[in-house]
C-alpha cells in the first residue's frame, strides 16, 4: 500500500457511471468518494478509505485543482467530472 | 657557427621563458581552484557576492544566445550574476539543477550533500563520473560545474543539513532549490525557507513519476500548507526501494532550473500556486491548481506553532536519509543469519526458501533453490500463490519423512519484508497452510552478498 496507485490495485484510470441516473447528474461528494473507492479498490477496503480520505500525502484533485478550492467534501461532484488521487513523492 | 649557437642560446632563452610563465600560471590555477572548491563540513558565514555592473566582452560572448531574449536580456543575466542559489541534494535532480544554473550564469551555487558518489547514483546523477566515486556528492558536483562555467562561485558542503545548521545557511542564500530524497528532509527545508522567507523550488521524482511546485514566493502556500501532516513512514517509497529511471529527475531537475533562473533573473513567474506532475510513460504533464496559503498552517499561517525548526526526524516518524529503515518485527528466536542459513545449506537439511521479493527484482537476481512468491501475494492470500506453497509444503514433508514441522525459510532484499512475511505464515501456519515452523534470514540477500557469496550481486 505505498501509493495510491497501488491502492486502486495498479490501475490508474476508472471509468464510473454514478447510480441514480434520475437526479440531474448532483452528487454530495461523501457518498461519490465512498461510491469510487468501493468500485475501483478491490483490496484491503477498509484501510483505503482510511488511506484516501484521511491519509496524509494523498491529495485530492477535482478537474485538475486542489479540492481544497473546491470546498473539499461540500463539492456537488458534476456530471464528467475527473477526480484524481495523487501521492506525493519524495524521492530525489 | 657562432651565429647559430647565438641563435640557440636566444632561442632556448625564450623557451625557458615560457616554460616557467606557464608553470606560474599553472600553480596560479592549482591554487585558485583549491581555494574555491574547499570541500565545507560546517556552516560558516560567506561573504557577500560581488555585485557586477556591467557584462564583460567574454560574459556578452558566452551568454550570447540567451541575451538576446527580450525575457531575460542584459539586465536578466546581471541579475542572475547576482544571485545565490542553496542546492540541497547533489543527486538526480540536484545535478542537472546545478548543471543548467552554472551554465547560465548563476552567481554562486551551494551545493549540500552528505553523501558519497557510488556506482548505483551514476544512472541519473549525471554531474559524478566513474573515477568519483566514493568521493563527497558535493566535491564531485562542484568540479563538474567548474569545468563547466569557471565564473560561477561553488561552496560544497559536505554534511547533513539538521535544525542546527538550516537557518544560517538558508540566511546565506537568496533561493533555496529541494533536491532531497526523504520526508524529514523536505519538512525541514519548508521550515527553514518559511522562518528565513526565502523562496523554495522543489522537486521530487520517483520511478516514471516527478513532480514540481513553488514554495512560500509570492504569498502563496508552503509545503505544510499542503501537506499539514507528514505521511506514515511505511507508505512512503524511496529511489533505492522503488527505483527511478534517470532521466525522470533530469526532466525535473531541468524543470527545477528553469523556475530558480526565472526567480533569479526577475522574469516574472505570473502563474498562481501549481503543482506540476510528470508521467513519463504517457509522456504527460498535469499543472494542478493548488490552494493558496492556509492560515491555519503551523509554519506560515496566522498563529504559527513552529516558530524555530524542530526535530524532523522525529515529527515524521522517519530518518533524514533515503537508506533504508531496519524493521524489528520480530524476536531473536525467529531469525537466523546468513552464515547459519548456509549451514544449513551445506548440510542439506530439508526445507523451504521462500523469496518474498517482487518478481521485477528476483529477476535481477536469486539464490537458485529458492521458491517466489512476492509479500504482496502472501498478504492478499492470492489464490494461485497459496496453492503453489500448499504444493511445495506437502513435498517437503514427504522429503522428511514426517518428522517434525517442515521448515520454511524467508528471504528478501534486506530483510524487511520477509520479516512482514514470516509474520503473515505464522497466521497461516496450521490452518490455510499445514503446520510450520518459520524463520526470516536477518538482512536478506544483500547480507548473504556481503558475508557469504561475495560473487552474489548487489543492487
Ligand atoms: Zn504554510
Amino acid at each position: 500500500m505505498k501509493c495510491a496507485e497501488l491502492l486502486f490495485s495498479g490501475q490508474k484510470v476508472h471509468h464510473v457511471t454514478l447510480p441514480s441516473q434520475s437526479e440531474p447528474c448532483e452528487y454530495h461528494q461523501k457518498k461519490v468518494l465512498l461510491f469510487l473507492l468501493e468500485k475501483c479498490i478491490k483490496t484491503k477496503f477498509k484501510q483505503a478509505i482510511n488511506a484516501v480520505l484521511l491519509r496524509p500525502g494523498i491529495l485530492v484533485l477535482i478537474n485538475d485543482a486542489d479540492w481544497e478550492l473546491m470546498g473539499e467534501l461540500d463539492y456537488q461532484i458534476q456530471d464528467k467530472d475527473n477526480i484524481v488521487f495523487i501521492s506525493t513523492l519524495h524521492g530525489g | 657557427m657562432d651565429q647559430e649557437v647565438c641563435s640557440l642560446k636566444a632561442l632556448l632563452k625564450d623557451k625557458e621563458e615560457e616554460i616557467s610563465a606557464l608553470k606560474n600560471k599553472l600553480a596560479q590555477l592549482e591554487q585558485g581552484h583549491a581555494s574555491v572548491l574547499k570541500l565545507h563540513d560546517k556552516v560558516t558565514p560567506i561573504r557577500p557576492l560581488t555585485v557586477k555592473t556591467a557584462l564583460s566582452n567574454e560574459d556578452i560572448m558566452r551568454y550570447s544566445r540567451q541575451l538576446l531574449l527580450p525575457e531575460l536580456g542584459v539586465k536578466g543575466q546581471l541579475n542572475l550574476a547576482k544571485t545565490s542559489v542553496l542546492i540541497v541534494g547533489c543527486g538526480g535532480l540536484g545535478c542537472p539543477l546545478a548543471q543548467y544554473l552554472a551554465a547560465a550564469g548563476i552567481g554562486r551555487l551551494g551545493l549540500l550533500d552528505y553523501d558519497e558518489v557510488e556506482l548505483s547514483n551514476l544512472h541519473r546523477q549525471v554531474l559524478h563520473g566513474e573515477e568519483n566515486q566514493g568521493q563527497a556528492k558535493a566535491l564531485s558536483a562542484a568540479g563538474s560545474v567548474k569545468r563547466l562555467n569557471s565564473t560561477v562561485e561553488c561552496i560544497p558542503y559536505h554534511l547533513q543539513l539538521t535544525p542546527e545548521n538550516a537557518l544560517q545557511l538558508i540566511q546565506q542564500y537568496d533561493i533555496v532549490a529541494d533536491c532531497s530524497d526523504n520526508v524529514p528532509s523536505r519538512y525541514l527545508v519548508n521550515d527553514a525557507c518559511v522562518l528565513s522567507g526565502k523562496p523554495l523550488v522543489s522537486a521530487s521524482a520517483l520511478r516514471l513519476e516527478g513532480q514540481l511546485t513553488v514554495y512560500n514566493y509570492q504569498g502563496g502556500p508552503c509545503y505544510r500548507c499542503l501537506y499539514p501532516v507528514p505521511p506514515p513512514p511505511e507508505t512512503v517509497t524511496n529511489c533505492s526501494d522503488g527505483g527511478v529511471l534517470g532521466v525522470v529527475p533530469g526532466v525535473m531537475g531541468c524543470f527545477q532550473a528553469l523556475e530558480v533562473l526565472k526567480l533569479a533573473s526577475g522574469l516574472s513567474s505570473s502563474c498562481s500556486p501549481q503543482l506540476l506532475m510528470f508521467d513519463a510513460q504517457n509522456l504527460r504533464f498535469r499543472s494542478i491548481r493548488l490552494r493558496p496559503k492556509q492560515a491555519d498552517c503551523a509554519v506560515c499561517g496566522d498563529n504559527p506553532s513552529v516558530t524555530r525548526l524542530v526535530d524532523y526526524e522525529a515529527f515524521c516518524g522517519s530518518a533524514a536519509t533515503d537508506k533504508c529503515r531496519k524493521l524489528n518485527l520480530l524476536s531473536k528466536g525467529q531469525r537466523i543469519s546468513v552464515q547459519e542459513y548456509k549451514s544449513i545449506v551445506d548440510t542439506s537439511v530439508p526445507h523451504l526458501l521462500l523469496d518474498v521479493r517482487p518478481l521485477v527484482e528476483v529477476d535481477i537476481c536469486h539464490l537458485p533453490i529458492s521458491l517466489n512468491i512476492p509479500l504482496s501475494g502472501l498478504e492478499e492470500r492470492r489464490s494461485e500463490d497459496i496453492r503453489l506453497l500448499q504444493e511445495r509444503i506437502s513435498q517437503l514433508k514427504q522429503q522428511m519423512a514426517g518428522d517434525g514441522q517442515p521448515a520454511v525459510y524467508v528471504i528478501c532484499k534486506l530483510g524487511n519484508d520477509s520479516q512482514k512475511a514470516v509474520q503473515v505464515l505464522e497466521k497461516m501456519s496450521g490452518s490455510e497452510v499445514e503446520s510450520i515452523a518459520v524463520k526470516d534470514i536477518c538482512g536478506g540477500l544483500m547480507a548473504w552478498a556481503m558475508n557469504v557469496d561475495p560473487t552474489f550481486p548487489q543492487y
